[in-house]
Protein backbone atom coordinates (compact mmCIF):
# COMPACT_ATOMS: atom_id res chain seq x y z
CA UNK A 1 0.00 0.00 0.00
CA UNK A 2 1.16 3.81 -0.73
CA UNK A 3 1.89 5.75 2.45
CA UNK A 4 -1.19 7.70 1.81
CA UNK A 5 -3.51 4.70 1.25
CA UNK A 6 -1.97 3.33 4.30
CA UNK A 7 -2.88 6.10 6.56
CA UNK A 8 -6.39 6.29 5.06
CA UNK A 9 -6.66 2.67 6.45
CA UNK A 10 -5.04 3.27 9.81
CA UNK A 11 -8.10 5.36 10.40
CA UNK A 12 -10.89 3.43 9.16
CA UNK A 13 -9.72 0.36 10.70
CA UNK A 14 -9.91 2.25 14.16
CA UNK A 15 -13.57 4.28 13.52
CA UNK A 16 -16.71 2.20 14.28
CA UNK A 17 -17.73 3.76 10.67
CA UNK A 18 -16.30 0.70 9.02
CA UNK A 19 -17.28 -2.24 11.16
CA UNK A 20 -20.50 -1.05 10.81
CA UNK A 21 -21.18 -0.47 7.42
CA UNK A 22 -19.49 -3.57 6.45
CA UNK A 23 -22.00 -5.01 8.34
CA UNK A 24 -24.67 -3.54 6.55
CA UNK A 25 -23.07 -4.51 2.81
CA UNK A 26 -22.55 -8.13 4.03
CA UNK A 27 -25.95 -8.85 5.20
CA UNK A 28 -27.82 -6.90 1.94
CA UNK A 29 -25.68 -8.98 -0.16
CA UNK A 30 -26.51 -11.75 2.12
CA UNK A 31 -30.26 -10.70 1.75
CA UNK A 32 -29.92 -10.45 -2.59
CA UNK A 33 -28.88 -13.77 -2.47
CA UNK A 34 -31.18 -14.91 -0.58
CA UNK A 35 -33.92 -13.45 -2.46
CA UNK A 36 -32.29 -14.36 -6.12
CA UNK A 37 -32.18 -18.10 -4.44
CA UNK A 38 -36.89 -17.57 -3.83
CA UNK A 39 -36.00 -17.44 -0.06
CA UNK A 40 -33.99 -21.25 0.15
CA UNK A 41 -33.41 -21.84 4.11
CA UNK A 42 -30.09 -23.06 2.59
CA UNK A 43 -29.56 -19.61 1.65
CA UNK A 44 -29.72 -18.12 5.22
CA UNK A 45 -28.54 -14.80 5.23
CA UNK A 46 -27.25 -14.87 8.70
CA UNK A 47 -25.08 -17.54 7.64
CA UNK A 48 -24.17 -15.84 4.45
CA UNK A 49 -23.19 -12.93 6.19
CA UNK A 50 -21.12 -13.81 8.75
CA UNK A 51 -19.17 -15.85 6.40
CA UNK A 52 -18.56 -12.55 4.24
CA UNK A 53 -17.58 -11.18 7.65
CA UNK A 54 -15.50 -13.47 9.02
CA UNK A 55 -13.19 -13.79 5.89
CA UNK A 56 -12.94 -10.28 5.36
CA UNK A 57 -11.90 -9.55 8.96
CA UNK A 58 -9.24 -12.53 8.79
CA UNK A 59 -7.92 -11.62 5.50
CA UNK A 60 -7.17 -8.10 6.50
CA UNK A 61 -6.19 -8.76 10.48
CA UNK A 62 -8.50 -7.08 11.91
CA UNK A 63 -9.40 -8.32 15.46
CA UNK A 64 -13.28 -8.80 16.62
CA UNK A 65 -13.22 -5.78 19.07
CA UNK A 66 -12.10 -3.47 16.61
CA UNK A 67 -14.99 -5.12 14.18
CA UNK A 68 -17.55 -5.14 17.63
CA UNK A 69 -17.01 -1.67 18.21
CA UNK A 70 -19.12 -0.55 15.09
CA UNK A 71 -21.23 -3.47 14.80
CA UNK A 72 -22.13 -2.85 17.93
CA UNK A 73 -25.02 -0.42 16.77
CA UNK A 74 -26.37 -3.23 14.81
CA UNK A 75 -26.18 -5.51 18.07
CA UNK A 76 -27.75 -2.96 19.82
CA UNK A 77 -31.18 -2.64 18.25
CA UNK A 78 -31.68 -6.48 19.36
CA UNK A 79 -33.67 -4.77 22.29
CA UNK A 80 -36.40 -3.17 20.90
CA UNK A 81 -36.54 -5.56 18.46
CA UNK A 82 -37.53 -8.45 20.98
CA UNK A 83 -39.91 -6.07 22.93
CA UNK A 84 -41.28 -5.09 19.16
CA UNK A 85 -41.80 -8.82 18.92
CA UNK A 86 -45.32 -7.85 21.12
CA UNK A 87 -46.93 -6.82 18.59
CA UNK A 88 -47.21 -9.45 15.93
CA UNK A 89 -48.16 -11.71 19.25
CA UNK A 90 -50.85 -9.75 20.26
CA UNK A 91 -52.32 -9.63 16.20
CA UNK A 92 -52.87 -13.67 16.91
CA UNK A 93 -53.90 -13.31 20.67
CA UNK A 94 -56.93 -15.07 19.26
CA UNK A 95 -55.44 -17.77 18.03
CA UNK A 96 -52.53 -17.85 21.19
CA UNK A 97 -55.70 -17.81 23.40
CA UNK A 98 -57.59 -20.96 21.46
CA UNK A 99 -54.48 -23.26 21.44
CA UNK A 100 -53.38 -22.40 25.08
CA UNK A 101 -53.04 -26.19 25.85
CA UNK A 102 -51.32 -27.69 23.05
CA UNK A 103 -49.13 -24.13 23.47
CA UNK A 104 -47.69 -24.97 26.95
CA UNK A 105 -47.77 -28.96 26.40
CA UNK A 106 -45.38 -28.20 23.25
CA UNK A 107 -43.18 -25.45 24.95
CA UNK A 108 -42.29 -28.21 28.04
CA UNK A 109 -41.59 -31.09 26.35
CA UNK A 110 -39.14 -28.42 23.34
CA UNK A 111 -37.40 -26.65 26.17
CA UNK A 112 -36.56 -29.70 28.00
CA UNK A 113 -35.80 -31.11 24.87
CA UNK A 114 -33.67 -28.92 23.77
CA UNK A 115 -31.40 -28.45 26.89
CA UNK A 116 -31.05 -32.11 27.81
CA UNK A 117 -30.23 -33.60 24.51
CA UNK A 118 -27.67 -31.29 23.90
CA UNK A 119 -26.22 -31.81 27.26
CA UNK A 120 -26.30 -35.79 27.36
CA UNK A 121 -25.26 -35.79 23.04
CA UNK A 122 -21.80 -33.34 23.31
CA UNK A 123 -20.89 -35.59 27.05
CA UNK A 124 -21.54 -39.00 24.81
CA UNK A 125 -19.13 -37.49 21.93
CA UNK A 126 -16.60 -36.20 24.50
CA UNK A 127 -16.89 -32.47 24.93
CA UNK A 128 -15.41 -30.88 28.29
CA UNK A 129 -17.88 -30.19 30.64
CA UNK A 130 -17.38 -26.43 30.26
CA UNK A 131 -18.48 -27.03 26.51
CA UNK A 132 -21.47 -29.28 27.70
CA UNK A 133 -22.82 -26.21 29.93
CA UNK A 134 -22.32 -23.27 26.71
CA UNK A 135 -24.06 -25.99 24.71
CA UNK A 136 -27.22 -26.40 27.23
CA UNK A 137 -29.22 -22.53 26.59
CA UNK A 138 -28.34 -22.71 22.67
CA UNK A 139 -32.01 -23.06 21.93
CA UNK A 140 -33.24 -19.40 23.87
CA UNK A 141 -32.25 -15.78 22.74
CA UNK A 142 -28.92 -14.91 23.15
CA UNK A 143 -28.89 -12.12 26.00
CA UNK A 144 -31.15 -14.65 27.96
CA UNK A 145 -28.76 -17.72 26.83
CA UNK A 146 -25.72 -15.68 28.16
CA UNK A 147 -27.07 -15.12 31.35
CA UNK A 148 -27.97 -18.71 31.85
CA UNK A 149 -24.78 -19.54 30.50
CA UNK A 150 -22.40 -17.17 33.25
CA UNK A 151 -24.81 -19.38 36.30
CA UNK A 152 -24.77 -22.38 35.18
CA UNK A 153 -20.73 -22.65 34.69
CA UNK A 154 -20.89 -22.03 30.94
CA UNK A 155 -18.94 -19.51 28.57
CA UNK A 156 -21.21 -16.80 27.95
CA UNK A 157 -19.12 -15.74 24.62
CA UNK A 158 -19.41 -19.53 23.29
CA UNK A 159 -22.70 -19.49 24.24
CA UNK A 160 -23.80 -16.55 21.88
CA UNK A 161 -21.79 -18.46 19.07
CA UNK A 162 -23.78 -21.78 19.52
CA UNK A 163 -26.89 -19.98 20.05
CA UNK A 164 -26.60 -18.41 16.49
CA UNK A 165 -25.36 -21.77 14.70
CA UNK A 166 -28.13 -23.40 16.31
CA UNK A 167 -30.73 -21.06 15.23
CA UNK A 168 -29.46 -20.82 11.42
CA UNK A 169 -29.06 -24.91 11.34
CA UNK A 170 -33.46 -24.45 12.56
CA UNK A 171 -34.17 -22.09 10.07
CA UNK A 172 -32.14 -24.17 7.45
CA UNK A 173 -34.00 -27.32 8.52
CA UNK A 174 -36.89 -26.17 10.12
CA UNK A 175 -38.99 -26.54 6.64
CA UNK A 176 -37.84 -29.92 5.64
CA UNK A 177 -38.07 -31.64 9.24
CA UNK A 178 -41.44 -30.54 9.26
CA UNK A 179 -42.51 -31.52 6.08
CA UNK A 180 -41.24 -34.75 6.70
CA UNK A 181 -42.91 -35.42 9.88
CA UNK A 182 -46.15 -33.84 7.77
CA UNK A 183 -47.12 -30.72 10.38
CA UNK A 184 -48.76 -28.02 8.10
CA UNK A 185 -50.25 -26.20 10.79
CA UNK A 186 -48.45 -22.76 10.31
CA UNK A 187 -48.61 -21.92 13.94
CA UNK A 188 -47.42 -25.27 15.42
CA UNK A 189 -44.47 -25.09 12.45
CA UNK A 190 -43.67 -21.72 13.88
CA UNK A 191 -43.96 -22.78 17.01
CA UNK A 192 -41.77 -25.50 16.70
CA UNK A 193 -39.36 -23.37 15.06
CA UNK A 194 -39.21 -20.69 17.96
CA UNK A 195 -38.83 -23.27 20.53
CA UNK A 196 -35.46 -24.67 18.64
CA UNK A 197 -33.71 -21.78 17.07
CA UNK A 198 -35.25 -18.36 18.66
CA UNK A 199 -34.74 -15.41 16.79
CA UNK A 200 -32.97 -16.58 13.84
CA UNK A 201 -35.81 -19.15 13.45
CA UNK A 202 -38.30 -16.54 14.40
CA UNK A 203 -36.76 -14.05 11.45
CA UNK A 204 -37.16 -16.89 8.95
CA UNK A 205 -41.04 -17.57 10.36
CA UNK A 206 -42.30 -13.95 9.85
CA UNK A 207 -40.51 -14.15 5.69
CA UNK A 208 -42.60 -17.49 5.05
CA UNK A 209 -46.38 -16.18 7.09
CA UNK A 210 -47.50 -13.69 9.72
CA UNK A 211 -48.93 -16.39 11.38
CA UNK A 212 -45.49 -18.74 11.80
CA UNK A 213 -43.93 -15.69 12.80
CA UNK A 214 -45.97 -14.83 15.31
CA UNK A 215 -46.04 -18.15 17.13
CA UNK A 216 -42.42 -18.33 16.81
CA UNK A 217 -42.15 -14.75 18.89
CA UNK A 218 -44.15 -16.62 21.67
CA UNK A 219 -42.05 -19.64 21.31
CA UNK A 220 -39.11 -17.66 21.52
CA UNK A 221 -40.12 -15.62 24.39
CA UNK A 222 -41.79 -18.39 26.31
CA UNK A 223 -39.03 -20.34 26.22
CA UNK A 224 -36.50 -18.05 27.13
CA UNK A 225 -38.35 -17.48 30.47
CA UNK A 226 -38.74 -21.43 31.23
CA UNK A 227 -35.33 -22.06 30.34
CA UNK A 228 -34.00 -18.98 32.58
CA UNK A 229 -36.25 -21.09 35.44
CA UNK A 230 -35.49 -24.60 34.46
CA UNK A 231 -32.01 -24.86 33.39
CA UNK A 232 -30.27 -23.61 37.07
CA UNK A 233 -32.19 -26.02 38.78
CA UNK A 234 -31.92 -28.98 36.93
CA UNK A 235 -27.91 -28.35 36.74
CA UNK A 236 -27.96 -28.07 40.47
CA UNK A 237 -30.33 -31.19 40.83
CA UNK A 238 -28.02 -33.45 37.79
CA UNK A 239 -24.56 -32.34 40.19
CA UNK B 1 -40.95 6.81 13.56
CA UNK B 2 -39.41 8.59 16.37
CA UNK B 3 -42.39 8.45 18.65
CA UNK B 4 -42.71 4.47 17.82
CA UNK B 5 -38.92 3.78 18.41
CA UNK B 6 -38.85 6.43 21.58
CA UNK B 7 -41.88 3.60 23.02
CA UNK B 8 -40.16 0.41 22.61
CA UNK B 9 -37.37 1.81 24.29
CA UNK B 10 -39.36 2.93 27.21
CA UNK B 11 -40.91 -0.59 27.32
CA UNK B 12 -37.27 -2.04 27.33
CA UNK B 13 -36.00 0.37 29.48
CA UNK B 14 -39.09 -0.35 32.24
CA UNK B 15 -38.46 -4.02 31.45
CA UNK B 16 -34.49 -3.71 32.20
CA UNK B 17 -35.36 -1.71 35.58
CA UNK B 18 -37.65 -4.10 36.69
CA UNK B 19 -35.38 -7.50 36.06
CA UNK B 20 -32.15 -5.62 37.59
CA UNK B 21 -34.92 -4.07 40.70
CA UNK B 22 -36.19 -7.70 41.50
CA UNK B 23 -33.27 -9.77 39.96
CA UNK B 24 -35.31 -11.83 38.02
CA UNK B 25 -33.26 -14.28 35.60
CA UNK B 26 -35.35 -13.41 32.53
CA UNK B 27 -33.64 -10.11 30.50
CA UNK B 28 -35.08 -7.02 29.93
CA UNK B 29 -36.41 -7.06 26.51
CA UNK B 30 -38.21 -10.03 27.17
CA UNK B 31 -40.01 -8.62 29.88
CA UNK B 32 -40.36 -5.32 27.58
CA UNK B 33 -42.32 -7.67 25.33
CA UNK B 34 -44.66 -8.71 27.77
CA UNK B 35 -45.23 -5.53 29.32
CA UNK B 36 -45.95 -3.98 25.56
CA UNK B 37 -48.15 -6.94 25.12
CA UNK B 38 -50.01 -6.00 28.30
CA UNK B 39 -50.30 -2.41 26.59
CA UNK B 40 -51.54 -3.22 23.16
CA UNK B 41 -54.06 -5.51 25.16
CA UNK B 42 -55.25 -2.73 27.78
CA UNK B 43 -55.58 0.06 24.51
CA UNK B 44 -57.06 -2.19 22.14
CA UNK B 45 -53.66 -2.54 19.91
CA UNK B 46 -50.74 -0.53 18.27
CA UNK B 47 -51.33 2.86 16.63
CA UNK B 48 -50.25 2.77 13.13
CA UNK B 49 -47.04 4.09 13.51
CA UNK B 50 -46.14 1.65 16.00
CA UNK B 51 -46.84 -1.34 13.98
CA UNK B 52 -45.38 -0.09 10.64
CA UNK B 53 -41.72 0.72 12.89
CA UNK B 54 -42.60 -2.61 14.26
CA UNK B 55 -42.28 -4.34 10.58
CA UNK B 56 -39.58 -2.29 9.56
CA UNK B 57 -37.26 -3.06 12.25
CA UNK B 58 -38.80 -6.96 12.37
CA UNK B 59 -38.65 -7.79 8.74
CA UNK B 60 -34.75 -7.79 9.41
CA UNK B 61 -33.98 -9.32 12.18
CA UNK B 62 -31.45 -11.75 11.21
CA UNK B 63 -29.40 -8.68 10.51
CA UNK B 64 -29.27 -7.58 14.17
CA UNK B 65 -27.69 -11.41 14.43
CA UNK B 66 -24.74 -10.48 12.26
CA UNK B 67 -22.46 -9.24 15.22
CA UNK B 68 -23.23 -11.80 17.49
CA UNK B 69 -22.74 -14.38 14.97
CA UNK B 70 -19.77 -13.64 13.60
CA UNK B 71 -17.97 -13.62 17.43
CA UNK B 72 -17.24 -17.10 16.24
CA UNK B 73 -13.79 -16.13 15.08
CA UNK B 74 -12.55 -15.91 18.59
CA UNK B 75 -13.86 -19.07 20.00
CA UNK B 76 -12.52 -20.83 16.33
CA UNK B 77 -9.48 -22.73 18.54
CA UNK B 78 -12.19 -24.05 21.65
CA UNK B 79 -14.79 -24.88 18.45
CA UNK B 80 -11.84 -26.58 15.98
CA UNK B 81 -10.94 -28.69 19.25
CA UNK B 82 -14.55 -29.95 19.80
CA UNK B 83 -16.05 -29.93 16.78
CA UNK B 84 -17.50 -33.09 16.75
CA UNK B 85 -19.36 -33.08 20.17
CA UNK B 86 -20.47 -29.74 19.12
CA UNK B 87 -22.27 -30.40 15.79
CA UNK B 88 -23.17 -33.62 16.67
CA UNK B 89 -25.40 -32.42 19.72
CA UNK B 90 -26.69 -28.92 17.69
CA UNK B 91 -27.69 -31.01 14.67
CA UNK B 92 -29.44 -33.84 16.57
CA UNK B 93 -30.57 -31.49 19.87
CA UNK B 94 -32.40 -28.74 17.38
CA UNK B 95 -34.34 -31.14 14.62
CA UNK B 96 -35.03 -33.32 18.18
CA UNK B 97 -36.25 -30.41 19.99
CA UNK B 98 -38.47 -29.49 16.62
CA UNK B 99 -39.89 -32.75 16.17
CA UNK B 100 -40.87 -33.05 19.95
CA UNK B 101 -42.16 -29.39 19.67
CA UNK B 102 -44.34 -30.03 16.99
CA UNK B 103 -45.85 -33.66 17.80
CA UNK B 104 -46.51 -33.01 21.26
CA UNK B 105 -48.86 -29.95 19.91
CA UNK B 106 -50.19 -31.70 17.06
CA UNK B 107 -51.10 -34.53 19.49
CA UNK B 108 -52.93 -32.41 22.16
CA UNK B 109 -54.67 -29.96 18.81
CA UNK B 110 -56.38 -33.74 17.66
CA UNK B 111 -56.74 -34.56 21.56
CA UNK B 112 -58.93 -31.13 21.91
CA UNK B 113 -60.69 -31.51 18.71
CA UNK B 114 -61.64 -35.50 19.13
CA UNK B 115 -63.08 -34.42 22.87
CA UNK B 116 -65.05 -31.03 21.00
CA UNK B 117 -66.40 -33.40 18.87
CA UNK B 118 -66.85 -35.77 21.62
CA UNK B 119 -68.92 -33.49 23.02
CA UNK B 120 -71.12 -32.31 19.90
CA UNK B 121 -71.85 -35.55 18.87
CA UNK B 122 -73.49 -36.14 23.28
CA UNK B 123 -76.85 -35.25 23.20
Amino acid sequence: MTPQLNEIWVYLSASPLLGLTITLLAYQAAFWLYRRSGLNPLVNPVLVAVTILVLLLTLTGTSYETYFAGAQFVHFLLGPATVALAIPLYMQLRRVRSMLLPVAAGLLAGSLTAALSAIAIAKLFGASLPTQLSLAPKSVTTPIAMGIAERIGGIPSLTAVLVIVTGIFGAVSGRYVLDAIKVRDPAIRGFAIGVAAHGIGTARAFQVSEQAGAFAALAMGLNGALTALLLPLLIGWMR
Amino acid sequence: MLSALTQLLVFQLVGEVVARGLKLPVPGPVLGMLFLFIALALRGGPGHELQTTSQNLLQHLSLLFVPAGTGIMIHLHRVADEWLPLLLSLLISTIATIVVTALVMKLCVRGEAASGNAQGDAP
